[in-house]
């Protein structure tokens, strides 16, 4: 029950903190998005978001600082296995999965739904 | 007469009018006004681009019904709209076999109409014509924002375009006459924000109305109403303040269409806007109130502001314009 | 008068600060709570899920979990509903990844009307297309600083 309870607690949180970036700034949610997942890559870098995704699990990896996470992260991997290269291909290869199901769905969605306004 | 006021010597009729709603505006507290309202927003057609043609061409063709006329004798259609190219007004207007000008004055554009409108029939040179405008909630957003099923909320600042279009016949008869008119000149008080149209609206307001006053040598108590087309509620209180500086004061004969249009939702938020919103609430619900003698003399005063959501990325401000035109029952029609 | 002048813009700046109807901010942010909390719980659920039927580690269970989010994120945009709760639940709907595939999902349906290859397929990252660029550009400055700078 804990990691749920985590889970909630931490990813509210971080709507929150987006929340009052939007309510305070002038930024709109498309420019917020950007910054965010800026942020997680940046976090990711400073060794900060792997051990936040340890504690909160969903919390940590399912607001979209986890992409710039996870981009990171499979650097990491790359350049360990494959060398220098790694940079150009941990990135992608880590987030693949999100990506192609994103394009997918997208696609998908598009054929068999119509805008409802 | 005076620095910008036109006078109608003939004064100009409105023989008729009409109003074609969208769902949401029908269940609004307006909704009983309207000729038509449609069920859904897309009326059976593939895009919302289609559906908004077809609403100006209903509305364009109940006018001219509901005049007595036939489609052959209009003589002259001024129509416009918010899309790209004014393509909603083109399409409409493409089985019409009457010469047609196309405007561009953003939600001003009605009332842009009814002023060159006025002129071409006072000049003699038109008895039959039409003016018309239209917006649509779905296509303004995808042009103008993001795409409609995007998820975002809407700042208390924002407006919400109506779906809908309206027109009005204009020629020598019966009918609310348009004695004055005061084109609006573009006032920009260097707003950047495309979610507060009103505060960029409402200088240019101000401007045109104290010029109208300035001009005419009227006062606010001259007129029964006087109706702004969409300021919304922040930019209707803009106004009033804004005029309270020049020792006007508005508050007690101000309406905007924008703020009444819509039961107050979270989804509106300030308002209603478009082409749409001040030609339904005109053809539909003002129209009515002057023939039944309710009000006997308007000043419609519109508002648009002339951006494109390129400029704005590019850093530019929101230049507003209002113009304004005065109606007012011809006495003849009184006496009946 | 047509543009206003520097002093003219600041005085009329102060009156729409004065009559700007405020943001319900402890509102928002209650909302943009319960609502992104909720979706990241929704995850928690689907990951354990995952774990337990695929006897996978955490780690392993990331990738697909992000996977189905992302699918019931579209799903939900498919049947209208997304925007909807991105009303009132603000970023708590746009933050999560659900909302980066909203953003995705979104134009792509807008679109369709001007076909599957110039409208769906050039318009799906009219609002995502940014996110997935600066991710990428940001991560790979970061990834170069870290192992090559920071070791």
């Amino acid at each position: 029950m804990m990691d749920f309870a985590l889970a909630f607690v931490v990813g509210g949180l971080m709507c929150m903190l987006a929340q009052l970036a939007l309510d305070l700034t002038e930024m709109n949610p498309a420019m917020l998005m950007v910054v965010f997942v800026s942020l997680g890559a940046v976090a990711s870098g400073l060794g900060l978001y792997a051990p936040l995704v340890e504690i909160a699990g969903a919390g940590a990896s399912i607001p979209l600082p986890a992409f710039g996470h996870a981009l990171v992260e499979g650097i990491g991997q790359d350049v360990d296995q494959y060398g220098p290269l790694g940079i150009l291909s941990g990135g992608l290869r880590a987030t693949a999965v999100g990506l192609t199901v994103a394009i997918l769905s997208g696609y998908l969605m598009a054929i068999v739904f119509t805008p409802k306004g | 007469m005076g620095e910008h006021t036109l006078c109608f010597p003939t004064r100009p009729a409105i023989l008729s009018t009409a109003s074609i709603a969208g769902p949401q505006e029908g269940d609004g507290p307006f909704g009983d006004m309207f000729d038509v309202v449609k069920a859904d927003t897309l009326l059976g057609e593939k895009t919302w681009e289609k559906a908004e043609v077809r609403m100006l061409q209903e509305a364009l063709e109940l006018c001219v019904y509901k005049a007595g006329w036939g489609l052959s004798d209009v003589q002259m259609l001024f129509c416009g709209d918010l899309l790209n190219q004014l393509s909603a007004s083109h399409y409409a207007v493409r089985d019409f076999p009457v010469p047609f000008f196309g405007l561009y004055g953003a939600c001003s554009t009605f009332v842009e109409g009814l002023i060159l409108g006025a002129l071409a029939v006072d000049g003699g040179y038109a008895s039959h014509l039409v003016v018309g405008s239209s917006s649509h909630h779905d296509t303004a957003e995808r042009q103008y924002r993001y795409p409609t099923e995007f998820g975002h909320q809407r700042p208390t600042t924002a407006q919400w375009t109506v779906c809908g279009a309206g027109a009005a016949a204009l020629g020598q008869g019966q009918g609310p006459l348009i004695t004055h008119a005061t084109p609006g000149r573009i006032v920009d008080p260097g707003i950047k924000d495309v979610n507060d149209m009103g505060s960029a609206m409402a200088p240019a307001a101000a401007d045109t109305f104290i010029t109208h006053l300035a001009d005419t040598g009227r006062t606010v108590d001259d007129y029964d109403l006087i109706v702004t087309g969409d300021l919304g509620r922040m930019g209707k209180s803009l106004l009033v303040t804004l005029l309270k500086h020049k020792n006007v004061d508005l508050s007690q004969r101000l309406l905007d269409c924008g703020s009444i249009l819509y039961d107050h939702t979270a989804e509106v938020m300030s308002g209603a806007s478009g082409c749409g919103c001040i030609a339904i609430m005109f053809a539909g619900y003002l129209f009515a109130e002057m023939q039944a003698g309710r009000a006997q003399r308007i000043l419609l005063l519109a508002n648009g502001s002339l951006h494109s959501p390129d400029t704005i990325q590019q850093g530019e401000t929101l230049p507003g314009i209002a113009h304004a035109v005065a109606l007012e029952n011809s006495r003849g029609g009184d006496a009946e | 008068m047509p543009k206003a002048t520097g002093r003219e813009t600041a005085a009329y700046q102060r009156m729409i600060v004065a009559s700007k109807p405020k943001r319900p901010l402890a509102e928002n942010l209650v909302w943009a709570f319960v609502v992104g909390g909720a979706i990241c719980l929704v995850g928690q659920g689907v990951k354990n899920i995952i774990m337990k039927a695929e006897g996978l580690t955490p780690t392993e269970a990331g990738p697909p979990t992000v996977g189905v989010m992302i699918f019931l994120g579209a799903l939900f945009t498919g049947l209208g509903v997304y925007d909807r709760l991105a009303r009132f639940g603000g970023m708590g709907a746009n933050l999560p990844i659900t909302g980066f595939a909203n953003a995705i999902v979104a134009p792509a349906m807008e679109y369709q009307r001007e076909g599957l290859v110039l409208g769906v397929s050039a318009r799906m990252f009219t609002v995502a297309g940014p996110v997935i660029v600066h991710a990428v550009v940001v991560a790979v400055i970061v990834g170069t600083l870290s192992h090559f700078v920071g070791k």
